[in-house]
């Protein structure tokens, strides 16, 4: 969620999960986010929540180029105040993590080893010269990747694509009216569309490509993976993702506020289907 | 044609043919008597019509403005279309009777019943006074504030409802000891669980359950009877007798030991939730399920739990409590009368109990111990032999020796005893059951020490000199590294017992059977012979 509307924002999701940020962390945020984007020059500073390790807790942030849609660059911190950049997750990244089951150790350079978990997959990588294991900042990596494409979500209209290319917020952005809130078509996944081509032409031509060019959450496999609430009747909307217990988007209905942010343990609920 | 007034010059009315103005006059006529004529112009432009009451100034002003706004292209083709549009969106706006209705949102009703939570009762004000040292209502905000330390918690505004919701629970119901157990979060809606000790004396609504039971037995015993009678051709009923149902404890012990109420927000009304059975319990560590938000929704999985989401609540509630209710060693002891044999369930706070200091409580888990009694394999906190619960049964169709051969002889479960300490508790694949930390490492003298568990994400515990607590935030699920499982369905039941006596055999072919009848023939003539040689002899 945005860095300077950071406070309010942690009162509206609060409400759910009840991991949340002590005084003292919010202070350092308040303090090191700015400095954050003096110094790496970005745009925007979103926090994007914090994933809980046995031992310690990663906190995440996110800087955003003027161009939005551009791949996020993403730092961690240990304690709120010390930054440090993460390399971008590539796919063989991302694979291997895939593997690995259990909560994170809470230690950067602590690292998995294959030849217990997957023999096979370690023989591979012996082969191919590299060593058997990863560390668990390039697991932190691949699972704060995961987390923002399968979950990361904004409200429909608050973003605008331009005729060239590049991704703006949108200023005429007013918020959703509380129907459109409680619909899962009014709020897209802030990736590369995905199921956008699959649409039919009817589909297509009631569609708006300034506003129109993301997945909306209606089609998300298996069904039921969000739940809406409408807390304090209506003065908050929460969706909250079963897939990735932890994650909260919250938008108040008729204004422009809307974030989401994650606090987990960064495993996915692979249980999900059995629970619905 | 005729009515339009004079524009041209040459037009009679113009003027130019009163005296002084002759079209073929050079000079420019008197200004005073041009200003006349524009005011004469615009009069008659500002006239107004009798049907339609709109004057000709203002449509063309409005139309005027319209393409200045708009700015279309090819105005000058459209533009008799441009003076209708404009004509007709007047017309409209005019026969408009109706009106937007003021939407009622659901945001004002939901802040009409938290208002209600702030209203103070004036009537007793004299009661109240002498009863505050008493009161058995939680300072919800000071653990709050603790928790809040280590970054758990609700914002201070639900904190707050959350208190006044609890005094009104206080208030309506007759309880003893009150605690803000914690929120569990659901589907469409959420659970705020308070956990009470009701006053003694106020649990008179169990025993109205167990009679409608009783006289159900009834009736099923009287309509066995009449159809026995009736139809003896009924094939052979089955001679499968259920286990029998292992008791509930009672109110008050074991998992029962609290009552639990619960609201959807604050602001609704609490409902109380219902004892949980040993069934219910064991089920609900087989099955994991979303909690929707509503207490009468149905469970469905498999195995099938008994009750619906109350009861399922009502469970998860207990094992977590089971779990992960912690204190500083020492906090609570047993009374030295208690024969410790028993398991004692009682303990009571230690008076000459000293806190050890912050640093100790994070570094070693042997400073927290349990004061909540675990709950065994079988559902219960006391072991209770089924076999006894055999003897107890007044249907006795069958003997009971039987029965007590075929019973496997169970062994008496045991578990850890009430106040073990939290370094006996296992981990879970190399992750440690509790994860403890102080809540700030730049302000050491200030820190709260935290506890979580691990193995039930979302139980926290707080400890500073002699305050502590716990408090669970979360969905009500078990931490499990491996996906969940669902267990299987049984294997299919045997029918009978196959032996000898009902084992299909082959047919005998022909040959086999002349040959048994040769020598049944060969037995039958030797018999003879013998008989007629006993004969002749005799």
């Amino acid at each position: 969620m945005e860095a300077r509307s950071l406070p309010a924002a942690l009162a509206l999701v609060a409400g759910g999960g009840g991991v949340g940020l002590s005084p003292e962390k919010r202070a350092a945020l308040g303090l090191s986010l700015p400095l954050l984007q003096r110094d790496y020059r970005f745009e925007r500073v979103w926090f994007w929540g914090c994933v809980q390790g046995v031992r310690g807790a990663y906190y995440i942030a996110e800087g955003l180029r003027p161009d939005r849609a551009a791949p996020r660059i993403r730092l961690y911190s240990l304690n709120c105040l010390d930054w440090s950049l993460l390399t971008p997750a590539t796919k063989e990244m991302v694979a291997q993590a895939e593997q690995l089951k259990g909560r994170f150790q809470g230690d950067p350079s602590f690292e998995y080893n294959f030849a217990e978990i997957n023999p096979q997959a370690a023989e591979k990588l012996f082969e191919s010269g590299k060593e058997p294991v990863i560390k668990e900042e390039s697991r932190l990596i691949a699972t704060i990747e995961q987390i923002d494409r399968a979950v990361g979500i904004v409200p429909r209209g608050a973003f605008v694509k331009t005729p060239l290319g590049p991704v703006h917020e949108n200023r005429h952005f007013e918020g959703l009216s509380l129907v459109e809130a409680k619909k899962l078509s009014s709020y897209f996944h802030f990736t590369e569309p995905v199921n956008l081509k699959n649409k039919t032409l009817l589909e297509k031509a009631n569609l708006d490509p300034s506003t129109d060019f993301l997945d909306s959450l209606e089609h998300d496999i298996p069904q039921g993976s969000w739940s809406v609430q409408l807390e304090k009747g209506g003065a908050v909307v929460v969706l909250r993702s079963l897939l990735w217990l932890g994650l909260t988007f919250y938008h108040v209905p008729m204004t422009k506020q809307y974030g989401y942010i994650y606090f987990g343990t960064g495993e996915k609920n692979m249980d999900l289907p059995f629970m619905l | 044609e005729r009515g339009h007034g004079p524009y041209q010059p040459h037009e009679p009315g113009y003027g130019l043919d009163q005296p002084e103005y002759s079209p073929y006059d050079d000079q420019i006529p008197d200004p005073k008597a041009r200003m006349l004529a524009i005011q004469n112009a615009k009069a008659y432009l500002l006239k107004t019509s009798t049907t339609s009451g709109l004057n000709l100034y203002d449509h063309l002003a409005n139309v005027l403005t319209k393409i200045l706004d708009e700015q279309p292209t090819n105005t000058v083709d459209i533009i008799e279309n441009i003076s209708k549009d404009v004509k007709w969106a007047r017309f409209q706006k005019k026969m408009d009777t109706l009106r937007d209705e003021y939407e009622i949102l659901p945001t004002f009703e939901a802040a009409e019943k938290c208002k209600a939570l702030f209203i103070k009762e004036t009537g007793e004000e004299g009661v109240i006074e002498e009863e505050i040292g008493q009161s058995p209502l939680p300072n919800v905000m000071e653990t709050a504030f603790y928790f809040e330390q280590a970054g758990i918690g609700l914002s201070k505004d639900e904190s707050y409802y959350i208190f006044l919701a609890l005094k009104n629970l206080t208030s309506v119901q007759p309880i003893q000891t009150c605690r803000f157990w914690g929120k569990i979060l659901g589907l469409e809606m959420n659970y705020i669980i308070a956990e009470v000790q009701l006053r003694e004396g106020e649990e008179e609504e169990e025993a109205g359950e167990e009679v409608p039971e009783e006289e159900g037995k009834g009736m099923d015993e009287v309509e066995e009877l009449e159809r026995e009678e009736k139809e003896k051709d009924e094939p052979p009923k089955s001679t499968y007798k259920p286990p029998p149902d292992i008791p509930k404890e009672a109110n008050g012990t074991g998992a029962n030991k609290y009552v639990y109420f619960v609201c959807n927000e604050p602001g609704k009304p609490w409902v109380k939730l219902p004892p949980v059975t040993p069934a219910q319990i064991v089920c609900a560590r087989k099955i994991k399920k979303f909690f929707t938000g509503r207490l009468d929704a149905p469970v469905v999985s498999f195995p099938p739990f008994p009750g619906n989401e109350a009861n399922y609540l009502r469970a998860q509630i207990a094992r977590i409590s089971a779990g992960t209710h912690v204190s500083p060693t020492g906090f609570y002891q047993f009374p030295e009368e208690e024969d410790e044999e028993e398991g004692g369930d009682t303990y009571e706070e230690n008076p000459e109990f000293e806190p050890p200091s912050v640093a100790e409580m994070v570094d070693s888990l042997s400073t927290w111990a349990h004061h909540v009694k675990s709950i065994l394999k079988q559902g219960r906190c006391v072991w209770i032999n089924p076999q006894k619960l055999e003897g107890k049964n007044e249907d006795e169709e069958e003997e009971e020796e039987e029965e007590e051969e075929e019973m496997d002889e169970q062994q008496e479960e045991t578990g850890p005893p009430l106040l073990t300490l939290l370094s006996e508790d296992e981990g879970i694949k190399g992750i440690p059951a509790w994860t403890a930390q102080h809540s700030t490492d730049l302000i050491p003298q200030h820190s709260v020490a935290i506890i979580q568990s691990n193995r039930w994400p979302g139980a926290y515990a707080f400890a500073s000199g002699r305050k502590f607590d716990n408090i669970y935030f979360g969905w009500g699920h078990k931490y499990s590294p491996e996906n969940y499982t669902p267990v299987l369905p049984p294997p299919v039941q045997e029918e009978y017992p196959s032996g000898p006596a009902i084992t299909e055999a082959k047919d005998p072919t022909l040959e086999e059977e002349l040959a048994f009848k040769a020598a049944q023939e060969a037995l039958a003539a030797d018999e003879e012979e013998e008989e007629e040689e006993q004969e002749e002899d005799d």
